[in-house]
Parts: C-alpha cells; structure tokens; sequence
C-alpha cells in the first residue's frame, strides 16, 4: 500500500463573494423580500457565501424578463446567431475550467478529479453540441419548421450542479427558448458563476435567468402560468408533485427522476475489468448518481471472486478532502443526505444483511460516509428498493440470464443498467430485455453530449442529450 | 311465405381476443342496439389481458407486426360497406383504411428514423432505438366514430404497445366492428382491447391503474376530467397524450408524434477494443 502525501488543488483560483443576488434579466438584483440562506462547503462545513432566496415575487420577474427576451430578442434571432452566443459560452466555460471545477468541489463535496475531469469538459462540450443545433433544427427530424415553446422552467439538483444547468440550458437557448432556472440550494455557486460567464458572453438580457432558493422556490417557479414547460432532475417523490401541478395545463414537461439501476455480472466477464466498473457505478460522485449501478447481480458461481476483488479494491479507495488530486470519494453533499444514507443502510443492517466498509479513516469536520456494500440482500429489502444516492452497494446472486433479467427489472425505477460479460449475443440479448433507458455493457457512468439519456417507468420521460435532447423544448 | 327473419347482432366488449359481456351485466341503449356498459373491473381485467399481450406483441419483429396490420387494413376494406350501413360516410372509411396501412408500414421504418448511432467522444459504440413503453390506455375520440379510433390505436400499436380503448360513449357500434376486423387479422388476443360504456366511468380506473404505461387523453373534451386524469396518471408518471384540440383534423397528416410518445428511448454504450 503506497503512502500518499497530500496533493491539494489551490482554491485562491476562485473569488466566492460574501454575498450573491438573483440573475434576472441580465443582472444581479436582490430579492424583494430579503431572504437569504447559506451555502457551505460540506467536506467542512465552512460557510461559502451567503445567497438570495427567491420568492413568488422574485420568480414572477424573472417569468417576465425571460418572457420579453424571448419576444423580443431570442426567439426572432436567426439560429445562426443564437448557435454563436452558445459557441462562446462553451469558449468561455473552456478558458475558466479550472475556476469552475474548485468551485464545483468546494459547493459539492466532490473530488476535484471528478470535477475536473468529467463534470466541467461535459459541460462545455454540451454546450459545443447543442450551439451547432441552433441553426440546423428544421433537419432534426422534427418537421420542416420546428418552432419553440417560449419561457422554461428549469429546476436541477446537487449532484451534478453545473453539468444537469448544461443539460437543461443548452438545450433549451439551442432551440430558441428562453429559461428561469433553479439551481439546488446546497449547490448554487457554479450556477452563480455561469450567470457572471452568460454577462461576459454579452448573452442578452433575460435569455438566462438563475432564481436561487430551496423547494419553494421551485414550486412558485413551476407553477407560474407564465412558463410553457417545466424541466425537472432531482426525486421521484418530487417529479410525481410536479407532473400534478402541470396537470391540466398545456405545459410541457420532462422529468429525469430516480434510479436503482443493476449492475449485471456474468460469470465470464472479466473480473477486474467488471470490478471497476462497479466501483465506478456505484462509488462515482460518492454515489451522488441516479444513475448509480446501486444493485449488483452476480452469477451465483464467481460471486466469491467478485466480492473477494471488489473489498480488495475498495480498500484502496481513498476518502477525503475534494480538492486533493488523490481523492477517489469526497464529501456527502449536505447532512440530510447523510442522514438519509445512515437511515437506509441501518435499514438494510436491521433487516439482515450483512454489511462491510475497508478500514478508512474519515475527516472530523464535514459529511462522510465510508464506501459501504451489503451482501446477503434480498429484494424485498429497503436497500434493493429504494434509492439510498450514497456509496452504498446492494449485492444479490443469480444463476440464469432469466432470472438476472427478472430482478433487474422489479423496480419500479428504469434508468440504467449494466452488462458484464465477454458473450456479445449475451449482451445484446439482455439489453433487449432490461428495462432502462441506458444500457452500458462492459462499462458504466459514461456520458456524452450526443447520446441521450432518460428513464423508463417511474424514472421519468423525456431524454437529454443527442438529438432527442432537442425535442423536450420544441414545439412537436 | 312469411318474410325472413333478420339475426340481429349482440354488440359486446372486446377483452383479451374475446368478445365478453360487462362482468356487470349492464348495457345501455345507444346507436338502436344494446351495448355492453363496461365496468371498472372490466377496465381493470382488460389491463391484465393487455399486459399478458405485451411480451409476445412487443417481441415480435418488425416486419411481422407489419404484416398483421397490413392484414388488418386488408379485413377493414372487406368490410366497408358495414361501416357504411352503421352511418361512417364513405370517405371516412376509405381515410380509416388508408390510415392503418401508413401506420403499418412505419412498423419497420421508425427505429431508423427515430434512433440512430450517437457519435460519442470515446472508443464506444453508441446506438438509441426506440422501445415500446408497455400498456398505453387510450380514450378515443368521440367523433369521427371510425377514422378517430383508427387513428390513435394504430399508432400505438404499430411500435409493439398493447391498449385498452375507451370507445365513443355515443358511436360505438364502429368500434365493435373494427374489434370483429381486429379478431379476424392474426392480431394476437390482448394487443387491443375495446371498452364500450361510459368514458367517466373507466378512464379513472386506466388513468389510475398502476400497471398501465402511458395514457392518451385524445378523446377527453371536458377540461376537468382531462386534468383529474392527468393527475391520477402522475401515480405512476405515466406518459400522457393530453386531449387533442376541438377543432383537431383527423384528415391531416399526423405525424409522428403519437407514435413517439408512446416510445422510450433506450441507448446502448459498448466499449471498442482489441
């Protein structure tokens, strides 16, 4: 085991002010009725900045400025134009990457390699992808004259703060939408940031509005009779209120909710190939992943191996400070998820399985959860059911295709799966039969801006990314 | 010689590839015949029957599915003169049978046209093709009896869904004819499943039915009922068809976006390498 000295990013790369207002109609602005809430670092609980609440007042300023923008200036410029200011925040998200990915671990918790590596380049790069639509829509396979739908209601979460803005934004202005967005309380830095990259950009005025705030926020802002769609990434338990409140409107809307997706090992697969897979399926963004591969199946005959290689490699994980280059798994975004993550795998200890971590020593201060699996898990535990979003790792045995099939898809969640094995008509009979909007086979947690991504069942409807991206914000 | 006596024809549900009365026993009179009244447990059987029918209808091949509604449309030109004896204007049964046969044939096309290879970033192999979500309730519209029931059945089944259909409460003897077509057309028992009855009484029980997939609204004209639906429908996030304009013509091309909404998208990634 090699001894690591520490190898931290230097957070003096970003200016976090005090205190930050709304971004409506192109500028900073206080809220009308004062409120503010904080937002801290959780791998130290340190306060990063203080941060406007957005109110029903505030929302409705921000509905109308997007409104006008999008009468006025967004929706009649030529898609060659609009495809330009998109080209240039992409530039810009580019040039300022390492700015965005400190400050995305800092709000987040998550390791900077992450950050870094994978959050930020995808996030330029979504942008790089859906500017290039801007001006080719009628040849997306939508009619000859797609047209868009007006004012969006965008509301995202903590896990991926700038990458899902990316994935609801880019989109969006792409097709000549204008947006209110609703970054999550816990992580609303980076969009901060972005609303300060849209004014370098000299994006105009209203085309991008960031209402800050928690759950209220969002209900006032998709609720508002002003906005045309409604675009949501967080809960199911959220998405069933949201898909209520448009009931009976003409708003059009998208939900990317949950997920307990299995991750399926055939007893050809090769072992250490599969095992980081799954360490990267479920201990990713500290699991922080509706997509997370949170359900591992394995083939009854190599379950010993697998398990054996997977502590093994767990033990080499190392947990702590986001901002060390070294990190594999950082902070749990904020003490009510970890809350949730210790209630869920008490749960699963209670109900009978039987649970290990790897030696690992955790900081004093701020959120942690050690990497964490259960074996001995049956379907009917809570653990196998129910979303945990931490590093948390169920682990069920099967013997025959059927029967991996049968339990990978009784859940009422259909987001993603994996697929191990060396037997190519294996895979691709099996991804016939999972029911999930991603299939990875021999890999997992991949994502590209031209390939779409979405659930089935209560996972939600709609897709980002790729061309299909494009048409949650047309009118078709 | 005394004149023949005409054998008249008992007008029931259509559940599973069978023609059942209402578990109920109710009918009620409508179009001079006495129809069958279907009830919440009709509803709730005609589910199971259409989620039995999911597995083999959406497993079949593209080109098969192709076939059969071809067959269909074949069966529904044979019998155009009793859609016409039951008040279909002509023109309406010509435009039916021309509808089904161009939903037919996108049985085989519409994964190429609306799926395709993804040109991601990496050494992977990245493809998106459409899938059928499962089992999609379907209130149809009131009126054109015929031309509006083809129209949002077809598209729903053509891609590998089963339906239940809430039929024209005031025009349903067209609807139990084209279930007498549908019967006839090699369509597996349970791919459709016809109700007849009141629409306020069994589109609840869709709307709210747990194992139903995606509900189309197309035929609900009052706002209220479509809303109440639509939230019954989030229960279980149901994809939702929302209820078709007034003025809607079911002449006009239209598109694909019945047919995609009744779709996931599934996107498969696989590593290139030596």
């Amino acid at each position: 085991m090699f001894e690591y000295a520490p190898a931290p990013e230097s957070r003096s790369v970003v200016d976090i002010k005090p205190a930050y207002g709304l971004f409506v109609d192109g500028t900073f602005v206080d809220p009308v009725d004062g409120g503010s809430f904080k937002s801290i670092n959780p791998a130290s609980e340190e306060v990063l900045a203080e941060i406007a609440e957005g109110g029903a007042q505030d929302v409705d300023r921000a509905v109308r400025a997007a409104r006008t923008a999008y009468e006025k200036v967004w929706g009649p410029m030529p898609g060659r134009d609009r495809a330009k200011y998109l080209f240039r925040i992409a530039r810009i998200i580019q040039e300022r990457s390492r700015e965005l990915a400190v400050l995305e671990s800092l709000d987040n918790g998550k390791p900077i390699k992450e950050s870094r590596d994978v959050d930020i380049p995808l996030v330029a790069a979504h942008f790089f992808y859906y500017a290039g639509w801007a001006d080719k829509l009628p040849y997306a396979g939508f009619g000859p004259d797609p047209k868009p739908l007006g004012v969006a209601a965008q509301v995202i979460p903590w896990n991926f703060p700038l990458l899902m803005l990316a994935w609801k934004i880019a989109p969006a202005l792409a097709a000549g939408n204008t947006v209110v967005l609703k970054p999550a309380e816990t992580t609303p830095l980076t969009a901060l940031l972005f609303a300060e990259i849209c004014q370098q950009a000299d994006l105009p005025a209203g085309v991008v509005n960031i209402v800050t705030g928690a759950g209220e926020t969002g209900r006032a802002l998709v609720e508002h009779p002003g906005v045309d769609k409604v675009a949501f990434t967080g809960s199911t338990e959220v998405g069933r209120a949201i898909a209520r409140a448009v009931a009976g409107t003409r708003k059009k809307l998208t939900l990317e909710l949950g997920g307990k997706a299995a991750n399926i090992v055939f007893d050809d697969a090769p072992i250490d190939q599969a095992v980081e897979g799954i360490v990267n399926g479920i201990f990713f963004n500290q699991g922080h992943v509706c997509c997370a591969g949170s359900r591992l199946l394995i083939q009854e005959s190599v379950a010993d191996r697998v398990l054996e290689s997977l502590k093994r490699r767990m033990a080499q994980l190392r947990v702590g400070d986001p901002l060390d280059k070294n990190t594999d798994i950082g902070a749990i975004n904020s003490a009510a998820q970890l809350a949730r993550i210790r209630e869920l795998s008490d749960a699963g200890s209670a109900e009978g399985a039987e649970r290990w971590s790897p030696p690992c020593e955790l900081p004093e201060r701020g959120f942690w959860f050690a990497p964490t699996i259960f074996t001995g898990v049956t379907q009917a535990h809570r653990i196998a059911r129910e979303e945990i979003f931490g590093p948390v790792l169920s682990v069920l045995t099967f013997r025959t295709p059927a029967e991996a099939v049968e339990k990978a898809n009784n859940t009422p969640y259909g987001l993603s799966a994996g697929i191990w094995t060396d037997k190519g008509s294996r895979i691709l009979w099996m991804a016939d039969r999972l029911r999930a909007g991603v299939v990875w086979a021999n890999t997992f947690n991949k994502f590209d801006p031209t390939s779409p991504f979405g659930g089935y069942k209560e996972s939600g409807y709609g897709r980002e990314g790729g061309r299909h991206g494009l048409e949650a914000y047309l009118n078709v | 010689m005394s004149e023949r006596v005409a054998v008249r024809k008992t007008y029931k549900l259509f559940i599973g590839g069978k023609f059942p009365r209402s578990e109920s026993g109710r009918s009620y009179l409508v179009q001079d015949a006495n129809v069958s009244l279907a009830s919440r447990k009709d509803a709730r059987d005609a589910v199971v029957a259409a989620r039995a029918a999911v597995k083999g209808w959406a497993g079949a091949t593209a080109y098969n599915r192709g076939q059969i509604l071809y067959r269909a449309a074949e069966m529904l030109e044979g019998r155009r003169e009793q859609f016409v004896a039951l008040g279909v204007p002509g023109d309406e049964v010509d435009a039916a049978v021309d509808r089904w046969v161009w939903y037919a044939g996108w049985s085989d096309k519409l994964a190429q046209v609306y799926g395709g290879a993804n040109p991601v970033a990496g050494p992977y192999f990245n493809l998106s093709a459409p899938e059928p979500t499962g089992v999609v309730a379907v209130v149809a519209p009131e009126r054109p009896a015929l031309l509006g029931l083809v129209s949002v059945i077809a598209p729903a089944i053509v891609t590998g869904n089963t339906v239940v259909v809430a039929t024209s409460p005031t025009e349903p003897l067209a609807a139990v004819t084209l279930a007498e077509v549908l019967a006839t057309s090699d369509l597996p028992g349970g791919v459709v499943n016809l109700l007849t009855g009141r629409i306020t009484e069994t589109a609840p029980t869709l709307a709210a039915h747990m194992d139903v997939n995606a509900i189309d609204l197309t035929g609900v004209t009052d706002a209220e009922l479509a809303a109440d639906l639509e939230v019954k429908a989030a229960a279980n996030l149901k994809r939702v068809l929302r209820p078709a304009p007034a003025d809607h013509d079911w002449f006009a091309d239209p598109g694909l976006g019945r047919m995609t909404t009744l779709l996931e998208t599934k996107t498969v990634w696989h590593p290139k390498g030596v």
